[in-house]
């Protein structure tokens, strides 16, 4: 009679962890379809079907919280990946100082959000910040960066690319080292220029770099609070809102049902978002 | 280097530097100046260095409410990275030696784990039912919930570097399971242990949105929520509110003088899993 010895790697291994997991993030987030459909002051909760869904696609401060998701992310995420590529070709490319260059683009990352928004809050005030100071010294009018309604969430935007960039960088740098230097000679042999170079070898080589650069920050911008809720609360009036403090809001004013239906809409758009694109990505790189 | 280089690098620096360096050093003039000049907004070296008595003012502020807050973000800190450590391991283990149908599933979680948004109310619906919210396990519990994901994937790769001949030696000396990761895997582990700990400390002791909603109240206070807290109640005095930024920007930038490695490491390893 053979009797199989058990596995070297047990199971109840993993089970800590999972408990921690399925209570903690599991439970809520499946228990968050029910809830999200419900009038809930976390004792009670009385099913209204899609009401609180429909109040969401109908309030105009709510669907403007929306467009303003998606109009964040994609600016955060569209300059970090473009920008994040360009610091990382120059901090690649043995210039001066580049150890230390690199540290000071990516020393924010580590930062505290608040202490960030804060200082900036001071920095770009309209009449006595540095930033329209120093505007008005080449002679240029600075504009209410966080009080135009205009404008707010394009400033938190900046803050937020000053802040991430490093992150980016890093990527791409990490991205850039795996590409051979054979190429980059061969094609300087066969007379190929700068903007060439990096045209035809950087930018289809550095790829898996750059859909990480973008799924990241896209998800991260989708999610975004923290960084809007220090500078501007999502003013003036509703015009800095994101989902995220949409949510919190409601939260602090008890409709809980509401904010639970914003966190349902917030993972739906990000599985909208991101699910497909990861796909696409994916099969681009088989086809290459 | 080229002069070519050279000049760049120079030109480089001068911009990061407006660009970069200009915030911080902002943080720092502000901290040092008195009430007054402080509220002037100004890029200037202060007349007088206020240094002590910004610093012994916001300590004693509210009661000495910063040194609660650090008491309790460290403890917080602490506790749930250690428990990202030790249960991080242990699934990234065996979800890279023993390949089964479970591991799609708990990779599915992973991704799951690092994509969706936490469900706030429902969470905090939970963790009344557990009797957890507005504790501090509790939110060492949160935390480790959210950050399991970073931490079991940065493990699984690293463990696929080690031998299994390793394991199987242990095994033939009798050792069981627990022993086998105990004191022959996790000793190897140190370099991406090492990663773990800096990434999720930093992560965890800036964390401002999860102890906003889990852990309300007076003595719950953690050091982002305090500095949120002096941002309404200081609206008059900056010199404390950047002494305060100061103070909480001081432990980041020791870790990163100490772990630049690691922290590299983590977040580009980090990244590419993502």
């Amino acid at each position: 009679m053979t009797r199989t010895r058990p596995s070297p790697y047990p199971y109840w291994f993993v089970l800590p962890a999972a408990v921690v997991f399925v209570t903690l993030f599991l439970v809520p987030t499946i228990a968050s379809l029910w809830f999200s459909m419900t009038r809930w002051d976390l004792i009670d909760a009385h099913f209204i079907g899609w009401d609180n869904y429909r109040q969401f696609f109908k309030e105009p401060f709510l669907v403007q919280g929306l467009v303003n998701t998606l109009i964040y992310a994609v600016v955060t995420s569209a300059s970090k990946s473009v920008l994040g590529l360009l610091l990382a070709v120059l901090l690649t490319s043995g210039i001066l100082w580049q150890g230390f260059l690199r540290s000071v683009v990516f020393f924010p990352v580590l930062v505290s959000t608040i202490g960030v928004g804060i200082t900036f809050q001071a920095l770009m005030h309209p009449t006595k910040g540095v930033i329209n100071l120093g505007l008005a010294l080449i002679g240029i009018d600075g504009p209410s960066w966080l009080s135009d309604p205009g404008l707010a969430l394009y400033s938190v935007a900046f803050i937020d690319l000053w802040k991430g960039i490093g992150l980016a960088t890093l990527i791409y740098i990490a991205g850039l080292a795996a590409i051979s230097p054979d190429f980059y000679e061969a094609s300087r042999i066969d007379g190929a220029t700068r903007v060439q170079q990096f045209w035809r070898i950087t930018v289809p080589l550095v790829r898996p770099a750059t859909v990480t650069v973008i799924t990241l920050s896209l998800i991260g911008g989708l999610r975004s609070f923290d960084i809007i809720w220090a500078t501007t609360r999502g003013g003036p009036g509703f015009s800095s809102d994101v989902l995220a403090s949409v949510i919190y809001k409601q939260y602090q004013a008890g409709f809980y049902g509401l904010a639970t239906a914003g966190n349902v809409i917030l993972f739906l758009l990000i599985a909208i978002i991101i699910l497909p694109m990861t796909y696409w990505f994916n099969r681009r790189e088989v086809d290459l | 280097m080229t002069p070519r280089q050279r000049r760049t690098g120079l030109t480089a620096t001068a911009v990061a530097t407006v660009i970069f360096i200009t915030p911080f050093l902002y943080i720092f003039l502000m901290a040092m100046k008195t009430k007054k000049e402080a509220a002037l907004f100004l890029f200037t070296l202060p007349s007088e260095w206020h240094f002590w008595a910004n610093l012994t003012e916001v300590i004693k502020a509210r009661n000495y409410m910063l040194l609660l807050a650090y008491f309790n973000s460290t403890i917080i800190t602490v506790g749930a990275v250690t428990l990202l450590v030790v249960f991080g391991a242990m699934v990234g283990y065996i979800l890279q030696r023993r390949p089964s149908g479970w591991n799609k599933v708990i990779y599915g979680m992973a991704l799951i784990g690092l994509m969706v948004p936490p469900a706030v109310v429902p969470t905090i619906w939970v963790l009344q039912g557990l009797g957890l919210f507005k504790t501090i396990h509790g939110m060492i519990l949160i935390q480790v919930a959210y950050g399991l994901a970073f931490s079991v994937l940065l493990f699984r790769s690293f463990i696929a570097t080690i031998p299994r001949d390793l394991d199987e030696a242990a095994i033939i000396d009798g050792a069981k399971p627990w022993q086998i990761f105990y004191r022959v895997v996790l000793p190897l582990l140190r370099p991406v242990t090492v990663t773990v700990i800096v990434v999720q400390s930093i992560a965890i002791f800036n964390d401002f949105t999860n102890p906003l909603y889990y852990l309300p109240g007076k003595d719950n206070v953690t050091v982002q929520l305090t500095l949120f807290n002096f941002q309404t109640q200081f609206q008059s005095q900056y010199n404390l509110l950047f002494m305060n930024i100061l103070l909480i920007t001081i432990p980041p930038l020791l870790v990163f003088v100490f772990f630049n490695r690691q922290i590299v490491a983590g977040m580009t390893a980090g990244g590419v899993k993502g």
